[in-house]
């Protein structure tokens, strides 16, 4: 398209001059910006760089994935708040897939209630606020949960309380390394089995139930190394002491009503994408898949999925990139992520600009790579034309 | 005529079809709805027992909560505790709270004619009963008399800012928040697609990382950061701050929403407009951008349903719109206890306006297809 240039009178040159004008325009702008930014922070007294990251943070946090304590750098917190922020993105993607694949394949389920039902949990989810739903969550749901002495006990070893979620935390002992590199080879054997299996088909046309012996790999390997090691692994169970449980794994509750609220929300939002990916495709291919007597499983797999996934996945990225994006509510119900960290350490030292400028550099960077593994998985989806 | 040459003039055969039989009973009416769409296999049949039994669970403790052992009139006492069902009192006595905010008694008719206005204007779009052109113009026009009504000033006694609050600052951040950011979304993506390298890079350089970062780095951007950047002892209030954030946010993705209008449009268009002596301007006007505008107009309407939704999070900057006055109101040490009842109210209210503009821009794309 080349009109800009062609169109306007007198071509290039016009062209050079309006772009230099713009140009220093926008240097003047900065220049402008960066002499009030430097007036206001010395009025203010604020300190400028990254200086203050090697200074005592002085302030806990809730949870955290590593150790920490009030005594470690404000640059440390951050570390310790960013992580936070990449697992509840990284478990929040995992999640809103599957349960966003549930809702997309209900909407389309023949049975008229279920499909109702998924609509109807669609359109309730995507037209509230995320924060509304996490405020619902939080001072609705979780509250009501029962106090510790009164824990729901689903399955033993696990309680739930109005302090959070307790799960036993397995204690690796010695000789579990031979069970984790079992199922590593596990998953080996059954990638060059699969590989195997398609070239003896091709060859032979004798099909081999690949996935099967994969799945009796992953599985056997590992249970077998376990118990020939003599069961290495021990499980710690959170106990009641007092006023509270101890020990085993626990999930706070800003941590469930974050992740409950995200995932919900997303997953409606993945189960729409799925909806349509589904619906793409064309009703005779099903029926002619039918007529040659294709079961229905494989009409699944191999018809409609591989032509659904080319509709799901771009839509589906974009889904991913808001969840991440999303996650940074968690500093409007207190779970201590990039953002609830950050904002403690502006509110007690104002390097303000400092630390936006982090949360942009580090979101930017986590959807840059997010969007390049779905765009890696999109080539693979995508439509080979010869 | 007869269908079989008659050979000898005798009786002639004729194929005469017997009246078709009724279809079976289990393929027609009641039964045989419930057959097709509930019960066609055991799988089904099995999801739709687990289905029944989840209704039954859910479906008459929420009725008899919400509905039938609510408690609809009285004052703050009638909710005592140990009551079942839910309070709405307290919904009818934060009503104006929740509305309007904090906002003046004695001026409450101006937010209530701006509203009703607003309401209006609303009713005529959905309802289709206006032209799209006069829409348009009184979507842009309607909104400067209701600011003017709600902020005062010329002979109306001015209100602070920062009384404003509830659903009406929503409804304002998201409207006007709307209205400034797609025409400058139009430039930005008109920016992105020009042939000038520095034009095109500016362009790209403001949309791609608004985009990328989360609405609430921009709104802690515009409350916390922009004072640094405006010239010592000028300051601006933090309500103008957060909408500018929030134009910021909204217009990036408007310009992404409008460059795919702008990509449908066939390069023959251009072409046509050119040869006939249309400079850029005037073709980009009067040709391109109509096309394109009327081309993406469901997806500027998921963008408004998006931006109203995202006008919440203004509740962290310290701004009390109608979330935020909805999770004060739960925490009034007088009504404590009835944060279900306040959110089921805010979700309820949430969803009736977003899903009003999903249905209105659904029923735009029909129209779009039945062109």
């Amino acid at each position: 398209m080349n009109i800009s240039l062609r169109v306007l009178r007198g071509g290039r040159l016009t062209g050079l001059v309006l772009q230099l004008v713009v140009v220093a325009g926008i240097i003047y702008f900065g220049y402008l910006l960066f002499r009030n930014t430097q007036a206001n922070l010395e009025a203010r007294n604020i300190a400028s760089g990254f200086g203050f990251f090697s200074v005592e943070a002085g302030f806990p946090i809730g949870s955290t994935l590593l150790p920490y304590t009030p005594a470690d750098t404000y640059g440390y917190a951050f570390f310790i708040g960013t992580l936070n922020t990449l697992y509840v993105a990284f478990f929040g993607i995992i999640a809103a897939t599957f349960i966003g694949i549930f809702i997309g394949v209900s909407r389309v389920s023949s049975n008229w209630l279920i499909a109702k039902l998924a609509e109807i949990y669609v359109e309730t989810l995507r037209n509230i606020p995320l924060l509304l739903i996490l405020f619902f969550t939080y001072s609705v749901v979780l509250v009501s949960l029962p106090g510790p002495h009164a824990s729901l006990n689903p399955f033993f070893g696990c309680f739930i309380n109005n302090r959070g979620l307790y799960l036993p935390k397995p204690l690796f002992q010695e000789g579990f390394g031979f069970v984790l590199s079992a199922f590593i080879l596990g998953i080996v054997i059954s990638f060059v089995v699969s590989r195997w299996s398609v070239s003896f088909r091709e060859r032979t046309g004798v099909s081999i139930p690949s996935g099967w012996i994969g799945l009796a790999t992953i599985t056997g390997l590992p249970v077998f190394t376990y118990f020939a090691m003599g069961s290495p692994l021990a499980w710690e169970i959170a106990v009641l002491k007092g006023f509270n449980f101890q020990g085993g794994i626990i999930f706070r509750p800003e941590f469930s009503a974050l992740m409950i609220g995200l995932v919900l929300y997303t997953a409606a939002f993945i189960g729409e994408n799925v909806r349509s990916g589904i619906q793409s495709v064309d009703v005779g291919q099903i029926d002619a898949a039918k007529s040659f007597g294709v079961s229905k499983g494989s009409i699944m797999r191999r018809i409609i999925l591989p032509q659904a996934l080319r509709v799901i996945i771009p839509a589906t990225t974009n889904d991913y990139t808001s969840l991440v994006k999303n996650s940074s509510l968690a500093v409007a119900i207190g779970y201590p992520d990039m953002v609830s960290v950050g904002g403690t350490i502006i509110g007690q030292n104002d390097q303000a600009i400092e630390i936006i400028g982090l949360w942009m550099a580090v979101y930017l960077a986590i959807n840059l790579i997010a969007s390049a593994i779905m765009n890696w998985i999109n080539s693979k989806a995508k439509l080979v034309e010869r | 005529m007869s269908p079989f040459p008659s050979s000898s003039g005798s009786a002639v055969l004729v194929f005469k079809p017997r009246p078709s039989l009724p279809a079976p009973r289990q393929t027609v009416g009641i039964i045989g709805w419930l057959r097709t769409n509930l019960f066609n296999g055991w799988f089904n049949s099995v999801l739709t027992v687990i289905a029944l039994g989840f209704l039954w669970k859910i479906v008459p403790p929420l009725m008899s909560w919400a509905i039938f052992d609510a408690v609809w009139t009285g004052g703050s006492d009638a909710c005592a505790p140990g009551y079942e069902g839910a309070c709405w009192v307290f919904i009818f006595n934060k009503f104006r709270v929740l509305m309007v905010g904090l906002y003046p008694g004695e001026h409450l008719w101006r937010p209530m004619l701006g509203g009703g206005i607003f309401i209006v204007l609303a009713a005529l779009t959905v309802f289709h009963l206006l032209n799209p052109k006069k829409l348009i113009a009184l979507w842009f026009l309607v909104p400067f008399p209701v600011y003017w009504l709600i902020a005062g000033g010329f002979s109306l006694t001015p209100v602070d800012q920062s009384l404003w609050g509830g659903l009406m600052l929503s409804m304002g951040l998201a409207t006007i928040g709307i209205l400034i950011s797609l025409p400058l979304g139009i430039l930005l993506a008109l920016g992105r697609q020009s042939n000038f390298a520095i034009i095109k890079s500016i362009s790209v350089g403001i949309i791609e990382p608004v985009r990328g970062v989360p609405l609430i780095t921009i709104l802690f951007m515009a409350s916390v950061m922009m004072p640094l950047f405006l010239p010592v002892g000028i300051n601006i209030n933090n309500l103008l701050r957060v909408q500018v954030g929030i134009i910021i946010f909204s217009s990036a993705y408007m310009a992404e929403v409008v460059r795919g209008g702008l990509q449908a449009i066939p390069l023959g268009q251009y072409d046509a407009a050119k040869s006939v002596g249309l400079n850029y301007w005037k073709s980009t006007v009067l040709i391109v951008l109509p096309q394109a505008l009327r081309h993406v107009i469901p997806s500027l309407i998921g963008r408004c349903i998006a931006l109203f939704k995202d006008t919440s999070l203004v509740i962290i900057v310290g701004l009390l719109d109608f979330l935020g006055m909805v999770k004060a109101s739960a925490q009034d040490p007088e009504w404590l206890g009835h944060d279900a009842e306040a959110y089921i109210f805010c979700a309820f209210v949430f969803w009736v306006i977003c899903f009003r503009m999903s249905r209105y821009g659904r029923s735009l794309e029909r129209q779009k297809k039945g062109e």
